[in-house]
């Protein structure tokens, strides 16, 4: 890409802003969105970059339709993603399912602030992760990640764009307001630098090609619209030739493999970050801006002594049942903080599986937590 | 050893034969509206292999998964984004909108507008049968004032659209209405749209004779069609906002909007 239209350097810059590069970094070329605070400084930026990378913005008239759009987009070979919040998201979830059963890779941003309904439109909150696992209709898995700075909302916005291609679905950034709206150093890399993934394509002419006959990796090469091969796509069940077939075999076969797709492949898409986790007796399990916090926690509790370790979701879904069951046998207690009633903290009890307590440090939104109140549920965790 | 003679239908390059026998029923309109889809492309001369169907729920929804094109079956109401996104981001396809009046115009009613709106180059045709098909004939957006259906079984009280009307007052380049009992006519119009640069839309109608026929004295598709060829009137070039439709009112069909 010219210098023009490609950005590498150190750069100031809002998660918001952040995002965007990362999307024009990972070869995004389509963005179709609907304003929403505070993820609207995401539909602008893309509105002026993408005309000068050679892509497209057109601005939907509801996320109902931009979520569709993002999914022709795709169809037609062209990386495609939206941003929303809250109210979007839900509006989103029918098509985020279509976009599951006819496995098109995409990229959708929900940068969360509090709920429900209108809720907080400009404050923070976490409301919406057991949403992003099940939002939708009927039986699937997805891929949700969790940035923690504007450093990540770029770094995760490309990993993103790879494991959508990589694994042909829609995958999930979930974001905050605080992180969204907040300003830090941004490093770009030099493209050539930067690992990129596109879908796989098919290696048989079309008499012979099965649009939906997963290679071994669970995942079918990915033939696009105006290529020749006559697609039959279909948000009904169906089988490899994309036919609708709705009997119960073909629903077994279509939908374990749109689940194993992702629970087979968990090591290569899950990313953690442990911080002292080795020898720890309490475990602060956290994700996002609320990460962030936990760490001024940690440092605090460790320097009265108490064994803390820090086990941050890179990636909340699928969720890392192994390391945290791993963990369960080692620690007295999990600290959970999140800016909700619970929703992650019930994933580390059903893994914990009795084997250790499970503290949720709940905080309804609108802000981040104060750190007092983690360190103060670790110190009791921790007798 | 005698001759097995096979039986093809002239279309069957175009038609997922595999797929066949169609779901749809005896005397619907819908058999009619893929064949003359079908002539028109072929008559449009467009390199086939960039054209693509979109379509939403329904009866007329089917119509993707029988015809050999790249096609995408999505989800109700949402066929105009989808082809939307598709156009977009490679202005090279033809994408052909095929989906029923609940579709396009009750659930995907905005979706319709704001694609008329933009001018957004795509060729629209809907299928009208006055009810919703699939789920056994309810009243929908289109069902004439007194008609009855399964959820207006006193006769419906709802004014229906006039589709031509909306369409035009959108801001769609190309509207035309035709009756499947039209075939030549509706032929040409589906070659005219697909050549339109711009929103075109083209409505069909279509006989239900399961469900609207035979709950409103058209038992079979025949009496519908005859109903349609005795009732219509060709005014091409009329402004769309007189042409809506009532029961034993005349079906005003024609060519009503071609512009630049």
């Amino acid at each position: 890409m010219p210098e023009r239209e490609y950005l590498a350097g150190e750069f100031f810059l809002s998660g918001d802003d952040a995002c965007a590069e990362g999307a024009i970094s990972a070869g995004c070329r389509f963005f179709a969105g609907y304003p929403i605070t505070p993820a609207t400084e995401i539909a602008e930026r893309m509105s002026e970059r993408l005309p000068e990378v050679g892509g497209n913005y057109i601005q939907m008239e509801d996320e109902l339709g931009s979520m569709a759009a993002v999914l022709g987009a795709s169809w037609a070979g062209v990386k495609a993603m939206t941003a929303t919040s809250g109210p979007g998201f839900s509006l989103m979830m029918e098509n985020i399912g279509l976009g599951i059963m006819t496995e098109t890779p995409c990229v959708v941003v929900n940068i969360q602030r509090g709920g429900p309904s209108t809720g907080l439109p400009t404050l923070t909150g976490q409301g919406d992760m057991m949403q992003a696992r099940w939002g939708s209709h009927g039986v699937y898995s997805i891929i949700a990640l969790s940035p923690s700075s504007p450093q990540e909302l770029y770094d995760l916005t490309i990993r993103a764009f790879n494991l959508s291609e990589k694994y042909r679905l829609p995958v999930l950034v979930m974001s905050e307001a605080a992180t969204g709206h907040m300003y830090e150093k941004v490093v770009i890399p030099p493209s050539g630098e930067i690992e990129l993934l596109a879908r796989r394509k098919p290696t048989v002419p079309p008499e012979t090609y099965l649009p939906f006959a997963p290679d071994a990796d669970l995942v079918p090469p990915m033939a696009n619209a105006g290529e020749g091969y006559r697609l039959h796509v279909t948000g009904l069940t169906h089988d490899e030739r994309g036919y609708p077939a709705m009997t119960v075999e073909a629903q077994d076969r279509l939908v374990r493999r749109l689940v194993d797709k992702i629970e087979r492949n968990k090591a290569d898409i899950i990313a953690l970050e442990e911080d002292g986790t080795g020898d720890a007796e309490v475990v602060i399990c956290s994700y996002g801006v609320s990460a962030r916090v936990s760490q001024i926690a940690v440092e605090r509790a460790r320097g009265e002594g108490i064994r803390v370790g820090l086990l941050r979701l890179i990636t909340v879904w699928p969720f890392p049942d192994d390391r945290v069951r791993e963990l369960a046998r080692q620690v007295k207690a999990f600290v959970v903080p999140e800016i909700n009633y619970g929703q992650i903290a019930l994933e580390v009890e059903r893994c914990a599986c009795g084997l250790a307590k499970v503290v949720l440090v709940p905080h309804m939104g609108g802000r981040v937590h104060a750190p007092e109140l983690i360190l103060e549920a670790v110190r009791q965790a921790a007798r | 050893m005698s001759e097995v003679s096979l039986k093809r239908h002239p279309l069957d390059d175009y038609l997922r034969v595999a797929r066949m026998p169609h779901i749809w029923c005896p005397g619907c309109g819908l058999g009619l509206v893929v064949n003359c889809f079908l002539r028109g492309l072929l008559r449009s001369q467009l390199n086939l292999d960039k054209v693509v169907i979109v379509s939403g729920i329904g009866c007329t929804g089917r119509a993707a998964g029988y015809i050999n094109l790249d096609s995408f079956h999505t989800t109700h109401g949402r066929a105009v984004p989808f082809a939307t996104g598709l156009k977009v981001a490679n202005p090279e396809l033809e994408v052909v909108v095929i989906s029923g009046d609940g579709d396009l115009v009750a659930i995907g009613g905005n979706h319709l507008i704001h694609a008329a709106r933009r001018n957004t180059d795509l060729t629209v045709l809907c299928v009208n049968n006055f009810v919703y098909g699939m789920t056994g004939g309810q009243m929908g957006p289109t069902t004439p004032l007194t008609a009855r259906t399964t959820t207006s079984r006193g006769g419906s009280v709802d004014r229906p659209f006039n589709i031509p009307h909306l369409a035009a007052a959108s801001g769609a380049a190309y509207v035309a209405r035709w009756t499947t009992a039209h075939v030549r006519r509706l032929e040409k119009a589906v070659t005219e749209a697909l050549l339109k640069q711009g929103f075109s839309l083209v409505e069909i109608l279509s006989p239900c004779p399961t469900y609207y026929g035979r709950m409103n004295k058209q038992v079979t598709g025949l009496d519908q069609m005859k109903y349609f060829r005795d009732n219509s009137v060709i005014k091409s070039g009329i402004d769309p906002k007189g042409v809506g439709i009532e029961v034993n009112g005349p079906i005003v069909v024609g060519k009503f909007i071609d512009r630049g």
